[in-house]
């Protein structure tokens, strides 16, 4: 298969460049993680309490997350509501 | 002072032991007396490497219990002077050590006039694996390149910097350095593994050196031998590197490229 690939000219990505993607983009994610406080999953769980008072969700449409962008701590919180019925 | 330097690497398999045997035999050749310690609690296996397995009649855990004096279970090396073991308990359960006896067990070796200690750490994060690094002024990393590894090694740099006394107490960080261990220059050079660049980039460790892939480590570890020990074989050589590096010298990295034998040796050579 090496072969006719050469022969036919395709390159596919080395694969030790796809481990080196793979990982930047993971530590980076497992880092801020890591670091991120204890209480996020509280929070969160309780502001979809709130939520859920007037709008009805799915537990999986709230996303919260703790990102850092130039120098600030962003606390990012991202909610699909529902189409409402008509 | 004493240094007490841990050997980690959050996965298993990556060359710990091997690395913990080499590194301390190696800086007790430079006339430092050395102590090293097993934390694998339950699956000890420096003994094994070094040689001493038959000579284990008292161990880390029955020192730490107070069943037996630190001199009583400290092996002292038959190959290389300076140099002292201490075998982690076949037959207890993790929770035979706590925080507080290590630390005992720690300051009477410092007392006793060890300029280093070098704690074998077992794998993973849990118990073992923190009380091995809760004490280190300094740690040395154990990575392959390899994607397992690597996220594993990060993950143990985050529990150093995060865990370890020195950063519960707000001191110096622990100075971290990185061994990368089963490298092969000629998979690297095909684009099939990940470049030394790559994994302290990635990493962002300083690189203690690279240790090549070789059969030597097998047999080294088959004979109860610390490969540094095995003169002119390539890991003897990298480790010889490393511990001349950790000690300050300034020696430029090696075994990053393949090598070719000449005829010459492929004929008459080793």
């Amino acid at each position: 298969m090496a072969l006719l690939d050469y022969l036919l000219g395709q390159k596919k990505k080395p694969s030790a460049m796809q481990a080196r993607d793979r990982l930047q983009i993971l530590l980076a994610h497992e880092r801020l993680q890591a670091k991120a406080p204890d209480y996020l999953p509280k929070l969160r769980e309780e502001i979809l309490q709130v939520i859920a008072k007037y709008v009805d969700i799915d537990d999986e449409n709230l996303q919260i997350s703790l990102d850092e962008e130039n120098g600030f701590e962003v606390l990012e919180l991202n909610l699909i509501l529902p189409e409402s019925k008509r | 002072m004493a240094r007490v330097i841990v050997v980690t690497s959050g996965k298993g398999g990556v060359g710990k032991t091997t690395t913990s045997a080499s590194f301390s035999a190696g800086l007790a050749l430079k006339g430092f007396k050395v102590a090293v310690i097993d934390f694998d609690v339950g699956l000890r296996n420096l003994d094994l490497i070094m040689g001493c397995e038959r000579r284990v009649v008292y161990d880390f855990v029955n020192v730490v219990q107070g069943e037996a004096s630190l001199k009583q279970a400290l092996i002292k090396d038959k190959k290389t002077p300076n140099l002292y073991i201490l075998a982690a308990s076949q037959t207890r359960d993790k929770d035979a050590l706590t925080l507080e006896g290590v630390g005992k067990v720690i300051d009477d070796l410092k007392a006793d006039g060890f300029d280093y200690i070098i704690c074998d750490s077992p794998a993973g994060i849990e118990k073992g694996a923190q009380l091995a690094l809760y004490y280190a002024d300094e740690a040395v990393i154990v990575t392959n390149p390899e994607v397992s590894s690597v996220r594993d090694s990060d993950r143990i740099l985050g529990i150093l910097q995060a865990k370890s006394k020195r950063a519960i107490d707000g001191e110096t960080p622990v100075v971290e350095h990185l061994i990368l261990t089963r490298y092969n220059p000629s998979r690297v050079a095909a684009g099939e593994m990940l470049a030394m660049q790559d994994v302290v980039e990635l990493l962002s460790v300083d690189l203690l050196g690279v240790v090549p892939e070789s059969e030597e480590v097998l047999q080294a570890s088959n004979a109860g031998i610390p490969v540094i020990l095995n003169e002119d074989t390539s890991a003897s050589e990298a480790y010889k590197d490393i511990v001349d590096r950790f000690l300050g010298e300034n020696k430029p990295q090696r075994f990053l490229t393949v090598e070719h034998k000449s005829l010459f040796k492929k004929l008459f050579g080793k």
